[in-house]
């Protein structure tokens, strides 16, 4: 009892260190540059107003206003740079546009500020965010220069807009082009962005490690053949034999071996990317609860699903063997829509489940800002950060569940579409 | 609406992570899936395969065991009817040893006494013998006395020999 003390003892006086160490960041970055960020939320209202993009002239200091939500999306966000703490670690940019061609540069290039902010425009190509975007003006000028801040807000459509500050004009900026067809505010924009960005550095790591693990155990079951298994191997084993024995074997009857590794692969590539992504004071790689990752472990399961389907399934998917003739005009289209919705519930329940949990620890500790009023109000800023670090450990404690169930769900479904796909008939 | 005041960007799938993720994940399934799950599979079904083996073995093991130990009873068994089957007869042989030992001493014991009883007779009859020897030898001194006295008188001659009879006689 008393190591749970001690415990919640150390936890709580970290937290009141990280908020004021936080505090005093805020404090230091404003006296240091005066025309930029963290004017989201005022920014945001002005620019609700400003006429057009390119030349409006009120591009000074903006107020800076604690904003919760903005800080969730930025830290849940993919980045090309890697922040841990006051830590910016580069990451290369690989970018593709139709006139300029493909570039490629490390993103310290841009002199990553706070926030992930760049100091500098490359070839009209900034760095907000963390995020590489594009100045949409032709005339902007190319090579290296000097910028003065980014502004957020949206346009007459109610579309998220950010533009950069140079030379006293503000410039409307591209984001990346995006797959989702402009549903979720993207699509293809004036250029593509192909970088190792922070997921893609989380993916590296975590499959290096994975890699690393695996190869060893697999190493360790050649060469100790017939002995009991140690160490690593053993931790491993426990997981492996689960995803046999209960997820593979069930819904895959004999056909279990031949798609064992897959489920395996799902498997550890999902918990090895969800755990990385909770390790605190590491970045909080959001790799599993970025929708382009489920997405393509979502294409993989169609994929290896449709290819493997037999006569059997094709036939009971696109006749509707069995049933009446007068429901099959019902039932196909109702089969066919759920070939598609299969994957997508994949795709949706992983990255709705991570992104949430990420997004309620971020606003459990924003508690200890909003109530201690960035520093105005010391007292409920100390007596916020009490309440959220207990609410904090509880949704990590949650949250560390969730890593093992969501992988474990998004591969026992992959192998129940599986099954289906190559069950025999009866 | 603060929330979307900010890019969400999380939920627009970029190129480049899709790129990425297709890569990696790709890499991932085909490089550790044949080169670490496959061969894990392969030692773990082996390895079932042995443990079943082993218990499968030492059940037969067990059985062959009950066997041997039937077999050793049996053998056992055997061994103690054979041992008390020997003592019987040792002890019957002992037995006879000692009856045909007692009959031969009874014997040797008979013959003894017979020659002893043969020897006696014998003795006595060379004592008679002898006795009748002495005797004689005692008739032919008195009959010497008895001649030289004859001389003298005839009456006195006779009175003697009737003496000397009676004195056999007594003997």
């Amino acid at each position: 009892m008393r190591r749970y003390l001690i415990c919640l003892i150390y936890t709580l006086a970290f937290t009141f260190g990280a908020a004021a160490q936080d505090h005093s960041g805020h404090n230091h970055d404003h006296s240091g540059h005066d025309h930029s960020h963290h004017g989201h939320d005022h920014a945001g209202h002005n620019h609700g107003s400003h006429e057009g993009h390119n030349h409006s002239t009120g591009c000074g200091a903006h107020a800076h206003e604690f904003d919760p939500g903005a800080l969730a999306i930025h830290h849940i966000g993919d980045a090309n740079v890697y922040s841990i703490g006051p830590l910016n670690i580069p990451l290369p940019c690989i970018l593709y546009n139709k006139d300029l061609g493909w570039k490629v540069f490390m993103s310290s290039k841009f002199g990553i500020g706070h926030h992930g902010d760049g100091h500098y425009a490359i070839d009209g190509y900034v760095l907000d965010g963390g995020s590489v975007k594009r100045v949409q003006d032709a005339s902007f000028p190319m090579g290296k220069v000097e910028v003065n801040g980014f502004i957020h807000g949206k346009d007459e459509s109610g579309k998220f807009m950010s533009s950069v500050c140079y030379n006293e004009t503000l410039y409307s900026l591209d984001a990346k082009s995006t797959a989702d067809g402009g549903i979720f505010g993207g699509g293809i924009t004036s250029f593509y962005d192909l970088s190792i960005t922070k997921n893609v550095t989380a993916m590296l790591i975590v499959c290096f490690l994975l890699g690393l693990a695996f190869f060893g155990a697999a190493k360790k079951y050649r060469n100790n053949a017939g002995k009991a298994p140690s160490g690593l191997q053993n931790l491993l084993e426990v997981f492996i034999v689960f995803i046999r024995d209960e997820v593979a074997k069930p819904f895959l009857g004999h056909h279990w071996a031949k798609f064992l590794p897959f489920l395996l692969a799902i498997f550890f590539f999902i918990v090895g990317l969800n755990l990385f992504g909770q390790i605190p004071f590491l970045g909080g790689a959001n790799a599993t609860g970025n929708l382009a990752v489920t997405m393509v472990l979502a294409i993989f399961a169609f994929i290896v699903t449709n290819i493997n389907g037999n006569a059997h399934y094709w036939k009971h998917l696109l006749l509707a063997e069995g049933t009446p003739s007068f429901v099959k005009p019902i039932l196909i289209p109702v089969e066919i829509l759920g070939l598609f919705i299969k994957p997508l519930t994949l795709m949706l329940r992983l990255f709705a489940n991570i992104t949430a949990g990420h997004m309620v620890i971020i606003i459990f500790v924003s508690f200890i800002f909003i109530f201690g009023q960035s520093g105005a109000n010391p007292v409920g800023g100390y007596g916020a950060a009490i309440g959220s670090t207990l609410l904090t450990m509880f949704m990590m404690a949650i949250e560390l569940i969730v890593a093992f169930v969501q992988a474990f769900v998004f591969t026992i479904l992959t192998a129940s579409y599986l099954g289906a796909a190559t069950e025999e008939a009866h | 609406m603060i929330l979307f005041l900010s890019d969400f960007n999380v939920i627009k799938p970029d190129f480049g992570l899709i790129f990425w993720t297709t890569v990696i994940f790709g890499l991932f399934w085909l490089l550790v899936g044949k080169f670490a799950f496959g061969p894990i599979k392969e030692a773990l079904r082996k390895r079932e395969g042995d443990i079943q083996d082993a218990i499968d073995q030492a059940a037969k093991a067990r059985e062959e065991m009950a066997n041997l130990k039937a077999e050793n009873e049996k053998i056992l068994a055997e061994a103690r009817a054979e041992r008390s089957q020997i003592l019987k007869d040792a002890k019957e042989a002992g037995a006879a040893t000692v009856e045909d030992a007692k009959n031969k001493a009874k014997e040797e014991a008979q013959r003894i006494v017979n020659n002893a009883k043969n020897e006696i007779e014998n003795q006595k009859k060379a004592a008679v013998a002898e006795l009748k020897n002495m005797t004689g030898q005692m008739a032919i001194t008195i009959a010497e006395k008895v001649l030289s006295k004859e001389l003298d008188k005839s009456g006195e001659q006779e009175k003697l020999v009737n003496t000397l009879i009676d004195e056999i006689k007594l003997n």
